[in-house]
């Protein structure tokens, strides 16, 4: 490895813990009061969210192709690995394996569907992916409804709380971190370049719908890892909570965020999950807000806040410290 | 140009639209090392063969053959495994993507590095990656370009952008090169920079190439031989000299 690279990555892991204990400061040191329970909450959402949006931000930023039915692959995610949880309920299995082997059900499920609804739809050019997307997600939605597995229609409860602001913040970061890695590789490089140009990829021989395919499992995936958190923070769930507006909603944070930057898939997902609670007497006015803000951004920033910007921990300490040697960032 | 298998080996390639036999009965021969030309006018079926020799069309006849291995049937991304690599007519990059990402990009397929290693970063991970940075670099720096390696690929000036684009081909590591009208537009300095990186890159890599062209001047300088074909149909073969005098090629040219 590199000397430059060991460096920027143990920057960035102290960066990582420190924003570890300034949310264990707020949280766990009763400095926020009786309201730490409610902020607690938005915080895991957003966490999940930033989960949610990063992984789509791979099919539809990095890849370049729509997917509208993200919140189906979510709900997959939830429902699988509730049941494998609930069927566990009775064993001994303290709860952060049992958090883990939620997260891994999810992972694996999603993936497994993930793959069976990329190979077809990825096999085609043109815009099949967002129309197979949509309509997966619903039949998924209609399917759940009425399993009796899943609730059979009525709310599926007595989910185990399992997912610990603390474990899920350690989830995101090891999701995030295994996207970006990704996506800094040969297999990310190959991905970009067939969003460009896949005639111009795959005559450079790159096998176009193997990468297309692989992008949109790991995609989904995480979507069922998101799952699984959001399953075992809220303990019961209806699927009608997975429907083609929270896939909207996600899709409207990539956008706003910026196609393609990672830093603006994180920060968009914070910001717009945990705002609307912030401001909850506006609540109902939420997607006109929505609406209005990718209008905005679409004519003053069509490629989005962040367009493809990464922030950089050492690129800013260099700053700080006036050490910059003009480096090349590129990994 | 002798006995032993030729690079390339088309027989009775053809190609059907509808009704429209865009390429019908195209045979050609390429030997090791040689530079032979595809002249014809404008929608003679050119691009068409080169889009038959690369898996983008699958040939309705005929067959075709790289160093006697059939190709026919091959997906693109294949063909450019066995080694067969083309530039476009109207340039084809990854606009978006810095210039040494572009020749990164074709380096891929010589790469192992699994997933789990790109995640971990382990060694291989990084030896790979810093081979390919080096193999990348030195690329660029025949065309003289290893100063624009960061450079977003769109931003380069057109004569730059063609040659990132033979810059990206040749990174395949392929036998045969097809270059589709790689003058085209070009200035006449940009048009000898050309001249001179190709005869370059038939020293360096030993690589046979067909070349389409509508600059005249520049086929009959740079061909050993030529291939002529007006719609789709090849009306002549041979060399320059024989060609230009050869009264069917004139005919096409100056229009009936
Ligand atoms: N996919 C396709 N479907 C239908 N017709 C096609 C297709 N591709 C090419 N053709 C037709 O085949 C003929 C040959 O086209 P081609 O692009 O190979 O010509 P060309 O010799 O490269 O011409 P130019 O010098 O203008 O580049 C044209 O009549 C074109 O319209
Ligand atoms: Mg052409």
């Amino acid at each position: 490895m590199p000397k430059n690279k060991k460096v920027e990555y143990l920057i960035n892991f102290v960066g990582i813990l420190a924003v570890f204990g300034i949310l264990v400061f707020f949280l766990d040191t009763g400095i926020l009061g009786k309201q730490v329970n409610y902020i607690r909450g938005i915080v895991t959402i957003a966490l999940l969210t930033i989960i949610m949006v990063t992984s789509l931000n791979l099919t539809t930023g990095f890849m370049g192709e729509f997917s509208l039915g993200h919140a189906g692959f979510m709900s997959i995610g939830a429902y699988s690995s509730s049941i494998v949880t609930l069927a566990l309920a009775d064993s001994n299995i303290p709860n952060m394996l049992l958090f883990i082997i939620a997260i891994i059900v999810g992972a694996v499920v999603t993936a497994i569907m993930g793959f069976l609804v990329g190979i077809p739809a990825l096999r085609l050019k043109g815009d099949y992916l967002a129309i197979v997307t949509v309509a997966v997600a619903e039949i998924v939605r209609v399917a759940f409804c009425n399993f009796a597995i899943t609730g059979g229609g009525k709310t599926l409860s007595g989910i185990k709380k399992l997912s610990d602001v603390h474990y899920v913040y350690v989830v995101m970061i090891i999701c995030v971190v295994i996207m970006y890695m990704f996506i800094r590789s040969r297999f990310g490089r190959a991905v970009k370049a067939i969003r460009e140009d896949y005639i111009a990829a795959s005559s450079s021989g790159i096998n176009v719908t193997n990468y297309k395919v692989m992008t949109f499992t790991i995609s989904a995936m995480f979507a069922g890892v998101a799952g699984a958190i959001y399953a075992h923070y809220m303990t019961a769930m209806i699927p009608n909570t997975f429907s083609f507006m929270k896939s909207s909603e996600y899709l409207t944070m990539v956008i706003l965020g910026g196609s393609g930057s990672f830093t603006g898939s994180i920060i968009g997902a914070s910001v717009l999950s945990a705002l609307p609670e912030l401001l909850r007497d506006f609540a109902s006015y939420r997607m006109l807000m929505y609406s209005v803000v990718l209008v905005l951004v679409m004519i003053f920033r069509p490629g989005g806040i962040f367009g493809t910007y990464e922030f950089s921990l050492i690129r800013v300490l260099k700053k700080v410290f006036g050490k910059n040697k003009g480096g090349a960032d590129n990994e | 140009m002798s006995k032993e298998a030729p690079v390339l080996q088309a027989k009775n390639l053809g190609i059907q639209f509808g009704g429209l036999k865009a390429v019908n009965n195209f045979d050609i021969e390429i030997g090791k090392s040689e530079l032979v030309g595809l002249i014809g006018p404008n929608g003679a079926g050119k691009t068409t063969v080169f889009n038959l020799l690369t898996g983008v069309y699958q040939p309705t006849e005929g067959t075709f053959f790289l160093n006697g291995e059939k190709m026919n049937g091959k997906l693109t991304h294949q063909v450019v495994a066995a080694g067969i690599a083309r530039t476009f007519q109207n340039i084809r990059l990854f606009k978006k993507l810095s210039v040494i990402e572009n020749v990164k990009v074709a380096f891929n397929k010589n790469m192992k590095y699994s997933m789990v290693s790109a995640i971990l970063r382990t060694r291989k991970f990084w030896k790979e990656e810093e081979e390919i940075d080096k193999k990348a670099r030195e690329l660029l720096a025949l065309f003289h370009m290893e100063h624009l390696a960061d450079n977003i690929a769109e931003n380069l000036p057109y004569g730059q952008q063609r040659k990132l684009e033979i810059a990206r081909a040749l990174a395949t590591d392929m036998k045969l090169l097809l270059l589709d009208e790689p003058a085209a537009g070009m200035n006449p300095t940009e048009t000898g920079e050309l001249l001179e990186a190709i005869n370059l890159i038939r020293e360096k890599f030993n690589i046979s190439i067909l070349l389409i062209e509508h600059d005249m001047s520049l086929v009959m300088n740079i061909c050993e031989r030529i291939v002529v074909i007006d719609y789709g149909e090849i009306i002549a073969k041979g060399t320059p000299e024989e060609v230009s005098k050869n009264p069917k090629v004139i005919a096409a040219y100056l229009g009936e």
